[in-house]
């Protein structure tokens, strides 16, 4: 029978090989667009606002002259302390057109620095390669030259910032960027002033309003002055109660949180007020039916928001545990060292990040490969000179595989010392994915969410599809039959281990990018590794994955109601009846091969 | 054969330094050195022993003290806090300290207090800690809750304007007394229940997505809000990360953190934390030339110039600083003599202050307020006009507010003296 299945069967060796090399092609397609988009919007940063000069300067002033004052206030900048800056912020703001936008966003980002000798000369200073920046002086004659870190620190310090001037800087920004040309810099620019608006800005925005053409601006243009319309409407009854009735029912959908602040700060001021007439109940009318409508929504993405997050964490819980339901599952072996084969796929990452320091958005598909061997040959040197020989004593693998998990741990504190190893985020996992203003979800879980369902489908394709999967299959059915059918069960036990161990290590690059690198990481996942199996039902990939992501998503529903440390309890008292109930999990293997 | 040779070489060895070891100990002073060097505390608490031992030598180099060298006696309670009880006994029974400096966790210094009450001994305290506690025999160098957290809450209070208040700690008895004192601090001030916000991790947490969303709705109803971390340890990096990452930024919801300092930060990107806050009595950056002269010390003891100096590490240097001070005005290392001449002893700081010892065995210290940069390093951004009297016995607890430590007054000479019923309840806390 067996001998038939291997000839129908093709060798598929190298598919390995094309399962990595998709992997590392796709991953690579979904990578370039995130680094084309990032340098655009830098050069969009610095080159937009062309049209700005001019807009900005007020009064019977000559470029020049302003130019000329301009040039006096950043003078000022270095030695000024934080309320000065404030104000220089502002003045420049007003003198400087496009200048002032370019200086603004590098002071804003630390760029901004200036000679300790002389501090009139300011010059910037962007990261450029590992190292390396690039400075150049204010003024566009100047050439740029390349600085190391040590370098520039030495020549040059930076002009600090503290929370209240970065907060003024975002505002001036804001209301520089209102003139750009860019259609999302409008909308953050007026994203950032929904509540701060001040009247002079406000009937600027109304004056542009007639003559902006693109319609997400126009949109977000209007309830500004929404927003503000309600504002005022406070202060002083002038405004005319049908202009407010349109801003409230403008705003009635909106998600915006300053929107819905505004409007129940209104209804308060509607309910104290002592005025008496049918326009304020119809106004009251009105925002109730507004408030009512965006509390629906929010609450609908608020369980949007969990649903991820659950998600989310059931992606981590399944990364972990789907090596260990392979060697544990599959081969019967309890390892305790598994959480320390995580570990040493992270620091795999570490150490690729040290050899490339310059490609760091490139590093982690380098890791993930260099992580699968690197555990994988750890764990099969451990399943060949330990493991092997404890077959069939349950007690005692626990115990030995325990002792190598202290020995592992050991070993990274004494190469890596026991600190932290710090593992760089690429550019492109950071950030959110904006879907609207109360629901936005972060990049890097998105990635992980995506990789870990990848892993899995590779990893129940190679069970299912290969003459490896068939071999570990058939060993782990019935042993004496496969190895009398001449399969060779030594090898086969070494290779499972090895690939349900090298999985691990890449779950660790993945769990590198979400939590601290160090000696404990693998500690920290080495129990809901099991408890995941052990629920899902020993022996099933699929229950591995139904189990993890039933795990994340129950935590993540019960941590707002019970807090963290009560939610982690209630899944696992949970668990303990569940198994009290099913003691085999929540697919349990059938037939024969259960016993 | 061999081996027994072996063995009686070692024995020959070890005898000859033990008796090396005794006929120094006759014209040496003692300090016990009680810091974990193994063991998850290691991180920590190594920089502080190697802080002893720099003031050991410049000690020794300036001619000992009452005629004699200091000699530093190291030993490791393997960050296992049973282990602090047993290693302080030795430490005073077996190799005779006069001194001991020593314990960073509250739970280890708990471990502690009974052996060093029992044989009274003397142990200098060096972190920041939760208060309600004034041992006889325990100097407290580092900072008390009204000396850290209450003063941070006022400067998000006063030039914030922050309205809203996340408490956010891990979960173990630092952040659940601090973060107590802290509600009943705020509710007196007339912070409504409903803006308030606690929320408890387990140690090492690392999926901060949820906390971090609810701590952004929480912070988006209109009112400025802070978050008050009593953060612990390593879990305050993707804890960081994920504000970063959900574009928390600290000028929307600015993050004060008690337990996160130049050394938690050294090695690591810091700028998604850039704005960020944390409360010390002591800052690196500290502008004065005391701490220009202890920074360049310590780097060249350490022989590392990228080694950062932080708040415990004053707090080391204090303590040593005022012992010895009170050890040359009572002419002796007895401990009950130096301990009342501990009183009222005023040493330098490194911030540019005095710190006076007071009766409660706290320390006067200044409170500063600083802005993590991106170098790891922190902006002075406030500091309180001059030295606040460290306190025992919090105001703001209704059951602690009545209780008063004194050890100078004869008529109280008492560590939790109740005001009220005049009684002092003895050494149980």
């Amino acid at each position: 029978m067996t001998s038939r299945m291997y000839t129908l069967l093709p060798q598929r060796d190298w598919f390995w090989w094309r399962i990595l090399c998709t992997v590392i092609l796709l991953c690579s397609i979904a990578v370039k667009p995130c680094f084309a988009n990032s340098k655009d919007e830098k050069k969009e940063g610095y080159t937009l606002l062309e049209s700005q000069q001019g807009v900005l300067q007020k009064g019977l002033q000559s470029d020049e002259e302003l130019m000329v004052e301009y040039e006096h206030l950043i003078r000022q900048l270095p030695l000024a302390n934080f309320k000065e800056k404030l104000a220089l912020i502002e003045k420049i703001e007003q003198k400087g057109g496009q200048h002032a936008y370019d200086l603004l966003t590098s002071l804003l980002s630390g760029e901004l620095y200036y000679l300790k000798k002389d501090p009139d000369i300011l010059v910037y200073a962007k990261k450029y390669e590992g190292d390396e920046y690039q400075v150049k002086e204010l003024g566009e004659e100047s050439e740029s030259k390349l600085l190391s870190k040590l370098d520039l620190k030495k020549i040059y310090k930076k002009v600090r910032t503290n929370n209240r001037v970065r907060k003024g800087i975002k505002l001036s920004i804001a209301r520089l960027s209102l003139k750009s040309d860019s259609e999302s810099n409008k909308i953050n620019a007026l994203k950032a002033m929904v509540l701060t608006i001040d009247p002079v800005t406000a009937s600027a925005i109304e004056s542009m309003y007639e003559n902006e053409r693109s319609g997400k601006v126009k949109e977000m243009m209007s309830i500004v002055l929404a927003v503000h319309t309600l504002k005022t409407s406070q202060d002083m009854t002038a405004v005319s109660s049908s202009k407010v009735n349109q801003a409230i029912v403008l705003l009635g959908d909106r998600l915006e949180i300053p929107v819905k602040n505004t409007l129940v700060e209104y209804k308060g001021f509607l309910e104290e007020s002592e005025i008496q007439s049918d326009q304020k109940s119809q106004l009251l009318k009105e925002l109730n039916k507004a408030l009512t409508a965006i509390e629906e929504k929010n609450r609908f993405y608020v369980f949007v928001e969990k649903l991820f997050f659950g998600i989310s964490l059931g992606s981590v819980l399944l990364l972990a545990a789907v090596g260990l339901s392979i060697t544990f599952g599959v081969m019967g072996v309890i390892n305790m060292a598994h959480g320390e084969m995580i570990m040493i796929g992270a620091y795999s990452t570490y150490v690729v990040q040290l050899i490339m320091p310059n490609f760091i958005g490139y590093s982690l598909l380098v890791a993930i490969p260099a992580a699968f061997l690197a555990s994988a040959i750890v764990g099969i040197i451990i399943q060949q000179t330990v493991i092997r020989h404890l077959h069939g004593r349950p007690l005692e693998t626990l115990l030995a595989t325990f002792g190598i998990s202290l020995l592992l741990r050991q070993a990274v504190r004494t190469i890596f010392s026991p600190l932290n190893r710090q593992v760089d985020q690429p550019d492109w996992m950071s950030g959110t994915l904006e879907i609207n203003p109360v629901l936005s979800l972060t990049y890097n879980r998105l990635y992980i969410v995506a990789f870990s369902i990848l892993v899995f489908i590779v990893l129940v394709f190679v069970i299912k599809k290969t003459s490896l999967g068939l071999n570990v299959r058939a060993v782990s059915q019935n042993r004496p039959m496969a190895k009398a059918m001449g399969v060779r069960t030594e090898w086969v036990d070494a290779m499972t281990f090895g690939l349900g161990s090298g999985v691990a290590g890449v779950a660790g690059v993945a769990l590198s990018q979400l939590t601290n690198v160090g000696p404990n990481l693998g500690q920290a996942y080495i129990i809901d590794s099991f408890m995941v199996v052990v629920f899902g039902g020993v022996g099933n990939l699929l229950g591995t994955l139904v189990a993890s992501f039933t795990l994340g998503v129950a935590n993540k529903f019960i941590e707002p109601i019970t807090g963290a440390v009560l939610a982690n309890i209630v899944v696992l008292i949970f668990i303990i009846l569940f198994i009290q109930k099913r003691p085999k999990g929540l697919f349990p293997q059938k037939g024969r091969a259960a016993e | 054969m061999k081996l027994k040779k072996v063995f009686t070489s070692i024995g020959a060895g070890v005898a000859a330094s033990v008796l090396s070891f005794s006929v120094l100990a006759a014209d040496t002073i003692k300090v016990g050195v009680l810091h974990s060097l193994s063991g998850t505390m290691a991180i920590s608490e190594t920089t502080l022993k190697d802080t002893v031992l720099m003031m050991v030598e410049e000690q020794n180099k300036k001619g000992g003290l009452l005629g004699k060298k200091l000699e530093a006696v190291v030993v490791d309670p393997a960050s296992n806090w049973p282990l602090f009880a047993e290693k302080t006994r030795e430490l005073i029974t077996k190799k005779d300290v006069d001194v001991i400096f020593g314990c960073w966790t509250s739970v280890s210094r708990k471990s502690v207090l009974p052996v060093i009450e029992e044989l009274n001994g003397l142990l200098f305290y060096p972190v920041q800690y939760e208060g309600e506690e004034s041992s006889k025999n325990v100097f407290y160098t580092g900072a008390a809750p009204n000396q850290q957290a209450i003063p941070a809450v006022d400067y998000l209070a006063d030039e914030l304007e922050v309205k809203r208040w996340v408490l956010a700690g891990t979960d173990y008895v630092y952040p659940r007394t601090t973060n107590k004192i802290l509600e009943s601090y705020l509710k007196s001030k007339g912070v409504a229940e409903e803006d308030i916000m606690i929320s408890y991790t387990p140690f090492g947490h690392s999926d901060w997505q949820g906390i971090v969303s609810s701590i952004k709705k929480f912070g988006g109803q209109g009112k400025k809000t802070a978050v008050v971390s009593t953060i612990n340890g390593d879990a305050n990096v993707p804890f960081y990360k994920e504000l970063g990452n959900q574009g928390v930024t600290a000028e929307d919801i600015p993050v004060v953190a008690f337990s996160v300092g130049e050394e938690e930060l050294s090695g690591f990107d810091t700028s998604p934390l850039l704005g960020h806050l944390a409360a010390w009595n002591y800052f690196q950056s500290a502008e004065s030339d005391a701490n220009d002269a202890f920074i360049a010390k310590w780097k060249k003891y350490i022989k590392n110039e990228k080694r950062v100096t932080n708040d415990p590490m004053e707090a080391t240097y204090i303590g040593f600083k005022a012992w010895i001070k009170a050890v040359k005005k009572a002419k002796t290392t007895d401990v009950d003599k130096v301990r009342n001449a501990m009183y009222g002893i005023r040493v330098k700081n490194l911030t540019g202050g005095v710190a006076e010892v007071l009766p409660n065995h706290h320390f006067t210290k200044p409170v500063l307020i600083g802005e993590i940069q991106d170098d790891g390093q922190f902006e002075i951004v406030w500091e309180t006009e001059s030295e606040v009297a460290g306190d025992a016995w919090t105001d703001h607890l209704p059951e602690s507010a009545k209780i008063i430590a004194d050890w100078k007054d004869k008529s109280v000479n008492c560590g939790n003296y109740n005001t009220e019923t005049k009684k002092c309840s003895g050494q149980n806390y």
